[in-house]
């Protein structure tokens, strides 16, 4: 790798200039950064080289991939709405391996667990590098050094602008359809390996210049609705199997039974009703995990009580959106995923549960996007320092841990709350300073721990909406100094080289961090 | 020669705690092997928290391996200590972490003791943000919720604990072992600001005169000042025969408490939802107890999930003339405090007997009236311990004097 040049961003982070061979921007601040001229577009295509009969179905994914004209350093993107059930992933790699392709750019909306065998295409070269999330033992072989390019992280709503700015070239998208029909519209509403919604993979199928959807549920003409369009889609293939339906999603989502996690859960649904932030015609984001699903599920009793119904509701859609919306407490989902079987079965039979796409939710490049509108959003973090900044991608020991996911692009609701714990086992979630910027501490409003709720001095009118309440309001020093007392101090650093293996965008594209490589201690 | 001794957990499973392994030698200095969960970021200080750990206990050559998951400083040091004495049982050295402030504060023998929460004794894990839950009390427990194997480290942990976590007001309480085991227990709390020593299987005064005893003598041997209150545990026939005599054996006992598992085995049943098997038995000790003049306190609800089924079981507790229950989940702490709350009507009688009797005593009168009816002393001594209820339940306003009694 050339020698890497570092400057320092608006954050005070080292960020390097050049990515993969393209010139990257430093983080300016929020707001700051306004690209010109027009957004990138796929080569033109026309419909005297599809036939007629509307069937584009090749026999597999290898002979896809050549139709596709799949060549040496190309960009492969896929989704993750089969999570870590996905099949397609490795599969498309598995056959590029076959074909004896090379340097592949892999540029996926996710990597799960499940994605492991990545690592073998990277060691034997079909793979270059990753431009996605890496967990697990994808994260580790990044983090340690070990990927040739540098992995770029990106918040799904910056994912579709790093196609429509042309930071991003798809050359082949391969799209996991639960079912679809030989002219390629595809959904993921039914088939065995039924995730709810294909959203993600909107982009790739209209930027992409070549579009292969794969499904194992292929039906006649017309799959609707269609999701993805088949107008945009060159090839249609199938496999037996696209994914393991029992790791797609769950048959029902197990709430939590962690004492503080539901005293966090609850603390977050009081200080949203006592700040009058649960008001007639509100709305509110929340994902899957387990604090985020039992504050869904206080709140939801919340509403009951006080006769409040919220306008609309943003998932990671699971059973207990579900029954909000079958009872009435909100006229809609607008779903980003679907985590349960409820959710699934809910978005084919309800009008009131739509899906949506990092498009309508999250785009930096769309006139406006839903995520601004929310009254507030609960979301994680790993760490959070004493300025409010948050980091979700890397653990305090400096590995890759997590992607951004939509985390980012929800920090611009109208109330940005982190219910989190105050630390967990013996590492404090509340440090001095972040291993990893993620997230600017002027976009995060509030952390919720189980010893206290700390607001951001930026927002006296919460400040201000809390007082007289018997909620326990802390500055977060305070409940980070109570923290590092129990838990014998703050972590040592890790030890990290010089060489920089990741960066982390932020939604406009520039960089706002980078992710250092982790070297063994001594 | 070398002797070598072990304490701790360690496994998958295992979190918030290490296993530690000391090998004493007769030479070649000390050695220190850490292998943690979170290495990078706490393996140097695991292992200068071990080093500093040797040096105070003494010992200058030992080979030690650390399996940590995430232990905090005052485990690592109990689980240190546990294994150098299982390596020499003879050394009386202590390693004790500093009492933080946050521990030191006093009970009452009057307090109310509507919730008990019990706590693992070897599961620091659970402990670290009980008193987060505002419990009326925490019973970090030494007896059934600790394997036989685990019994003699287990004290080190409680005993730093009890030195170590703010539980936040609520009353500190252990539940010792039963017979002379029990008494090997009470070193390791007495000194160590423990509220109230529950005595499991009590069966007669005598069994409660012993623990006191033990604890008068630990008292006065380490110039303990503050009291150290019993509460004995019924839970066999036997004991519930003998109810008054346990409640009466000591004036240190606070509270007279039931255990219905070991009791309905003890009978030869078994202990259902309605509890019918159980109403004489929880009855005898609610009488023994306000004969003793001290709170009959009701035994767990084991169903963390069933709110409603606890809801139930506290309103027939406190019908039953119970002034507390004991809970295994901090969720059910606040279903108990709401069922033992004083109904409104209760409140506003309370209130104007408190009323009355203020404005008696005011007027220099001898004798409280309330419309046309004399009102005795001991109705007026539970009216205000209503009214003290009403407010620490929130049902009351802690102004209510201000609002008016009588509307409150």
């Amino acid at each position: 790798m050339p020698e890497q040049t570092l400057v320092k961003n608006a954050a005070g982070r080292m960020v390097p200039t050049e990515i993969n061979g393209r010139e990257a921007i430093p983080y300016k601040g929020v707001a700051k950064h306004r690209p010109t001229g027009t957004k990138a577009a796929p080569a033109i295509s026309t419909v005297i080289d599809y036939p007629d009969s509307g069937d584009k179905t090749v026999p597999d994914i290898k002979a896809a991939l050549v139709a596709a004209g799949l060549k040496d350093g190309m960009t492969v993107s896929t989704h993750h709405h089969l999570r870590n059930g996905d099949f397609v992933a490795n599969a498309v790699f598995d056959a590029a391996a076959e074909l004896g392709v090379k340097d592949l750019r892999w540029f996926p909306s996710a990597s799960f667990p499940c994605h492991a065998p990545i690592i073998e295409h990277m060691k034997n070269g079909v793979v270059h590098h990753i431009e996605g999330s890496m967990n697990g033992p994808l994260g580790r072989y990044c983090t340690e050094g070990n990927m040739r390019g540098m992995g770029v992280l990106r918040s799904h709503g910056g994912r579709y602008r790093a196609v429509q700015d042309g930071d991003i070239h798809i050359d082949v998208a391969v799209i996991a359809g639960p079912t679809a029909d030989p002219f390629g519209n595809a959904n993921g509403l039914t088939g065995p390996a039924a995730c709810g919604l294909i959203g993600f993979a909107l982009a790739d199928s209209e930027y992409a210049d070549r579009v292969i959807v794969v499904t194992d549920n292929l039906i006649d003409f017309p799959c609707v609705p269609w999701q993805i369009q088949g107008n945009n889609v060159d090839i249609v293939t199938t496999m037996p199997a696209i994914g393991d339906a029992s790791k797609i999603v769950s048959g029902t989502t197990q709430i939590t039974k962690s004492p503080d996690r539901l005293r966090i859960a609850e603390m977050t649904a009081r200080f949203v009703k006592e700040t009058g932030i649960m008001h007639d015609g509100f709305s509110f984001q929340g994902g899957a995990g387990g604090t985020s699903l039992s504050f869904a599920i206080f709140l939801m009793e919340m509403m009951k009580e006080e006769g409040v119904k919220a306008r609309f509701v943003r998932g990671g859609s699971t059973q207990y959106l579900t029954q909000m919306l079958e009872e009435g407490l909100t006229d809609y989902i607008l779903d980003g995923q679907t985590f349960d079987l409820e959710g699934v079965r809910s978005m084919r039979e309800n009008p009131g549960h739509v899906n949506t796409s990092p498009f309508t939710s999250y785009n930096y490049h769309g006139k406006g996007n839903f995520a601004t509108m929310l009254d507030c959003v609960v979301l994680g973090a790993t760490e959070v320092d004493v300025n409010f900044n948050a980091n979700v991608v890397t653990h305090s020991d400096g590995y890759l841990l997590h992607g951004i996911g939509g985390w980012q692009n929800c920090l611009f609701s109208k109330c940005t709350i982190l219910p989190i714990p105050a630390f967990r086992d013996r590492i404090p979630v509340l440090v001095d300073e972040v291993t990893t910027l993620v997230g600017p501490g002027e976009l995060i409003d509030v952390i919720v721990t189980e010893r206290g709720i700390a607001i951001n001095p930026l927002r006296d009118d919460l400040l201000a909406a809390v007082a007289g309440s018997d909620l326990p309001i802390r500055t977060i020093e305070e409940i980070k100094a109570e923290v590092d007392e129990l838990v014998g101090g703050q972590p040592e650093k890790p030890n990290l080289g010089e060489k920089v293996v990741a960066a982390i965008e932020w939604v406009d594209g520039t960089v706002i961090d980078s992710v250092r490589q982790v070297l063994p201690r001594e | 020669m070398s002797t070598t001794g072990q304490a701790g957990r360690k496994g998958d499973r295992v979190r918030s705690d290490c296993w530690i392994s000391v090998e004493l030698k007769e030479s070649g200095g000390t050695s220190v092997a850490v292998k943690s969960r979170v290495q990078s970021m706490y393996g140097a200080s695991i292992k200068k928290s071990v080093e500093q750990g040797l040096e105070a206990l003494g010992v200058e050559h030992a080979v030690v391996e650390v399996v940590d998951a995430g232990a905090v400083p005052f485990v690592i040091w109990a689980r240190l200590e546990a294994a150098v004495k299982a390596a020499n049982p003879g050394l009386t050295a202590e390693l004790l972490p500093e009492a933080k402030e946050s521990t030191l504060y006093e009970t009452r023998r009057d307090r109310f003791r509507r919730s008990r929460l019990y706590l693992p004794g070897d599961q620091v894990k659970l402990m670290l943000n009980a008193g987060l839950h505002r419990p009326d009390g925490v019973i970090i427990d030494l007896e059934d919720s600790v394997a036989p194997s685990q019994k003699e480290a287990a004290r080190y942990v409680v005993r730093n604990v009890l030195r170590s976590v703010d539980f936040f007001g609520a009353e500190r309480m252990v539940r010792i072992n039963q017979g002379q085991m029990g008494l090997d227990d009470l070193p390791f709390l007495v000194p160590h600001n423990v509220h109230i020593i529950l005595i499991p299987k009590a069966e007669s005064a005598d069994d409660v005169k012993a623990v006191d005893a033990r604890v008068q003598e630990i008292r006065k041997e380490k110039g303990v000042e503050n009291e150290v209150f019993l509460m004995p545990i019924v839970e066999s026939a036997l004991g519930c025969f003998k109810a008054y005599e346990i409640a009466s054996a000591s004036p240190n006992v606070v509270a007279l408490t039931i255990g219905l598992e070991d009791y309905t085995a003890d009978i030869g049943t078994q202990r259902t939802n309605e509890g019918r098997e159980s109403f004489w038995a929880r009855s005898q000790v609610v009488n023994a107890a306000r004969a003793a003049d001290v709170q009959p306190i009701d035994t767990v609800f084991s169903d963390v999930t069933d709110m409603e089924g606890l809801m139930a079981s506290v309103i027939e507790a406190k019908g039953l003339g119970f002034d507390g229950k004991g809970c295994i989940h901090p969720r059910q702490i606040e279903v108990i405090h709401r069922g033992f709350a004083p109904s409104d009507g209760e409140v506003k009688k309370a209130t104007c007997i408190v009323v009355a009797f203020e404005k008696a005593e005011a007027e220099g009168l001898g004798v409280v009236s309330l419309g046309s009816k004399m009102i005795d002393p001991p109705v007026v001594k539970r009216a205000s311990r209503t009214v003290e209820l009403a407010v620490a339940s929130g049902v009351l306003s802690e102004n209510w004097r201000e609002g008016g009694g009588e509307d409150a």
